[in-house]
């Protein structure tokens, strides 16, 4: 027997005793029925050439792991970021599992979101009834201060309309006629989570707006957009626009729900924006958005109401958080304090003493489009070239965008956007021009094994690695971060190309 | 500008819902209205009188060759016509597969969004036959079309789909602001048929807006693709249309919740004017004795 209870082997050891070697062995040879190791090798080095990439690129019907997911998951972090929100999904239980355990997958942290069971009947007949014993069953067992009410695929096949099936609940007496019951239309298969995201956000702001008479003051209003780091980077945001003494209201602030304490008390909600913040967010001079796409819509609402909308692509480094800050700066009046400044000067000295390691590296990048914007930016700062740039739920805008920014760069030529592609075309880039390292999230792991391009983590999800969530990316120190994982791996590749003993151990250093 | 006014033509299959909707706003656009027409029909038949076209490029046929919705541009899918009405189509699939309800929610959502509504006086849906499925409805949700015109006649699925219809509009009228502005009869020539349009109307607690008396011109300006008020604008016929455009036009704001019939009171409606005999019970179902 390979397991016994004085010494428990776990999944990595367990498979490895010959017990189950043999039996998959046999399984292969006997049952399986398979292409001979030489023509399976054969067939894998094809797809890793130049006319399989050609064919590769002009497929049209087929998505092959598409670096996304979809709507309700970005409407699910918007509303998780209003004080005591309780997501409501209209559209069935898997759907709704799906998102609970990717967020708790990704945070290590539970994450609480309801769905509205719906099976065939109400695929049939509508899902009005699910909606209405839905919202009373949550608000009776899970005593939400708000429920923001999302969709799913089926639910937006059938044309559910949200607006009157949650007016026709409270007419049922389902909810109090006064309770908060924002929603928005989020169909799975049209855009991605950050569309989900912008429609979600914009929907709350509405519901609380909308009826509002707008009075100017002298505050700001902060959205992230979806962001993977968004504990790390709220937190961050914060701290430096206290620093800057501004008044501000951050609009989805999940930081807290997402990093609850261990001290005995179960929080199914915690933090986020307090209600009566929001109303009043109609009154803010203007609102920073730091991920222009995926937030568009609501950046347009936010103008249609009179605010100025000050927008960004995830700054990171030096030049972009300078922009940050000064525009930022312009907006309120308020002086950028010398204790920032003296940040950006450390950040400035820890990118010299760095700079001739990332200098000429090569990079390829996959992710939401804001955020490869942005560390494709910080990279040039570097002298790093950014030879592919991927996001498959970025438009032809941000291909544009990109590709501008690329080009005005000497460390951008030859450099190319690829907006709508997927990691499987992705393989075939890094396949036939090669980078020096990959930047994407957990997902880039088969690739980093496949291609061999050693992958740094930076994105969502991060399932593989812990507590990166925790610490920011955004503003100088979090810049100091993203240059700190891009060495480590810089760092850790030329150790083990130099390690072996008398042959390459040469350049095996303690100093690098 | 004046607010923009939303309003939709529904109606069992075949009535002339289209021919109906297209020479009303014809006459609404000779009053100077700028309009929208949105139809909301697999067919894409809604807007060839306007276009002079057989059928126009659907927002949905385009949207699949360029892969996505998002791909398309507003321009592709907007089509100036007869006095300048602009006119577009939302598709749908071919018989028999797919969901057509899902892609006229998809067309007026990108229509909304890409500004195809911005500087319009009008805007007008022409929704295939009854309200089916909740795509269908979109037009009588929230935020559209505020009165809900339905064309029928004199015959019994007519009706009995003008009552089908009530009901859909029943359904939203409660929690929102759309309401059934009248019915529009468009003349069979079967019995009694104004009368009974109009005991309908009251039934469904509306009005019968319009009785569109049976006249030839309009086949004949069919034929040539062309809506009356253009083919002969000095026709009897393009005065009607005129008048009910006149009346749509007057009638903003006065649409009412309506009041749908169990089948039972529709057949008794019909009895009442004579149109159905009393059935003896015992013969229902029975063939023709030999």
């Amino acid at each position: 027997m390979s397991q016994s209870a004085e010494k428990v082997l776990d999944h990595m050891t367990l498979f490895r005793a010959p017990e189950y070697t043999d039996m998959f062995e046999s399984k292969k040879t006997c049952f399986e029925g398979g292409h001979p190791d030489a023509k399976v090798q054969e067939i894998a080095d094809w797809t890793k050439s130049w006319d399989y990439r050609e064919k590769n690129f002009a497929r049209e019907a087929l998505v092959i792991n598409p670096a996304k997911a979809c709507q309700p998951l970005g409407a699910i972090f918007a509303a998780v970021g209003f004080e005591g929100t309780l997501p409501f999904v209209h559209g069935s239980q898997g759907c709704v599992s799906y998102f609970r355990s990717h967020f708790n997958r990704h945070f290590k942290e539970p994450s609480s979101a309801v769905s509205s069971s719906m099976t065939e009947d109400a695929a049939v007949f509508g899902g009005l009834n699910n909606m209405v014993d839905g919202l009373s069953n949550s608000y009776s067992l899970y005593k939400p201060k708000m429920i923001a009410v999302s969709t799913t695929c089926m639910a937006e096949v059938i044309g559910d309309d949200l607006d009157s099936f949650i007016k026709t609940a409270k007419q049922k007496g389902s909810i109090p006629e006064e309770f908060d019951v924002p929603f928005a239309h989020t169909p799975s298969f049209v855009g991605s989570h950050i569309t989900g995201y912008d429609n979600m956000m914009k929907g709350i702001l509405t519901h609380f707006w909308e009826k509002a008479e707008r009075k100017e003051n002298a505050k700001i209003n902060f959205v992230g957009g979806f962001d993977g780091y968004t504990v790390g980077n709220l937190r961050e945001i914060k701290r430096m626009f206290e620093l800057m003494g501004l008044d501000y209201t951050i609009l989805g602030d999940n930081s807290d729900v997402w990093d609850t304490p261990t001290d005995g008390e179960y929080r199914m909600y915690d933090g986020g924006t307090k209600m009566e913040a929001a109303r009043d967010a109609l009154n803010a001079k203007g609102t920073v958005f730091m991920q222009n796409y995926g937030t568009e819509k609501t950046a347009e609402y936010v103008k249609s109401k009179g605010q100025e909308a000050l927008v960004f692509n995830h700054p990171v480094g030096v030049t972009a958080t300078d922009e940050f800050l000064m525009a930022i700066s312009k907006l309120t009046g308020k002086e950028i304090p010398a204790a920032l400044e003296l940040e950006r000067g450390r950040l400035l000295d820890a990118m010299a003493d760095s700079q001739a390691y990332l200098h000429g590296k090569k990079f390829a990048l996959y992710g939401d489009p804001s955020m490869v914007m942005g560390l494709t930016a910080f990279l040039l700062e570097m002298g790093a070239e950014p030879v592919h740039v991927l996001a498959t739920n970025g438009n032809k805008d941000w291909a544009a965008e990109m590709q501008a920014l690329l080009d005005a760069s000497p460390f951008g030529q030859g450099c190319k956007a690829h907006a709508g592609k997927d990691l499987w075309h992705m393989r075939s880039l890094l396949a036939t021009e090669p980078v020096d390292f990959l930047i994407g999230n957990t997902y880039g792991k088969f690739l980093e094994r496949d291609i061999g391009t050693p992958l740094i983590r930076i994105g969502f999800p991060v399932f593989d690695r812990h507590h990166h969530h925790r610490s920011p990316v955004w503003g100088y120190q979090g810049s100091l971060n993203v240059l700190v994982k891009i060495l480590d791996k810089i760092f850790d590749e030329m150790d083990k190309s130099t390690n072996v003993p008398g042959k390459t151990d040469y350049s095996y250093d303690i100093i690098r | 500008m004046s607010a923009l006014r939303q309003i939709a033509f529904y109606g069992k299959g075949g009535i002339g819902k289209s021919t109906t909707s297209q020479n009303t706003l014809a006459a609404l656009a000779e009053m100077g209205q700028k309009i929208l027409i949105v139809g909301c029909d697999p067919k894409a038949d809604s807007t060839r009188l306007i276009l002079h076209a057989k059928a126009q490029d659907t927002v949905l046929s385009l949207a699949a060759e360029a892969g996505s919705v998002e791909d398309l541009e507003i321009e592709d899918v907007l089509k100036f016509g007869y006095r300048n009405i602009k006119c577009t189509e939302s598709g749908g699939p071919e018989p028999g597969v797919g969901c057509a309800g899902r892609g006229v929610i998809t067309a007026i959502n990108f229509l909304e969004e890409n500004g195809a509504y911005d500087d319009m006086d009008y805007v007008s849906y022409d929704v295939l036959g009854d309200v089916v499925c909740g795509g269908f409805a979109m037009p009588i949700r929230e935020n559209k079309a505020q009165e809900i015109y339905i064309v029928m006649s004199g015959e019994m699925m007519a009706m009995y789909a003008a009552n089908n219809i009530s009901k859909g509009i029943l359904k939203y009228a409660n929690a929102g602001g759309v309401r059934l502005g009248g019915l529009i009869c468009n003349e069979r020539q079967t019995d009694k048929e104004l009368e009974l349009a109009e005991a309908l109307a009251k039934k469904l607690n509306t009005q019968l807006i319009h009785f569109v008396p049976r006249d030839n011109v309009v086949q004949h300006a069919e034929l040539r693709r062309m809506t009356v008020l253009e083919y002969a604008p000095d026709s009897k016929q393009a005065e009607e249309y005129r008048q009910l455009a006149q009346k749509i036009h007057a009638n903003a704001g006065k649409g009412t919740i309506p009041t749908p019939i169990t089948m039972d009171e529709l057949e008794d409606l019909l009895l009442e004017f004579g149109v159905m005999e009393q059935v003896d019970e015992s013969i229902i179902g029975k063939a023709a004795a030999a």
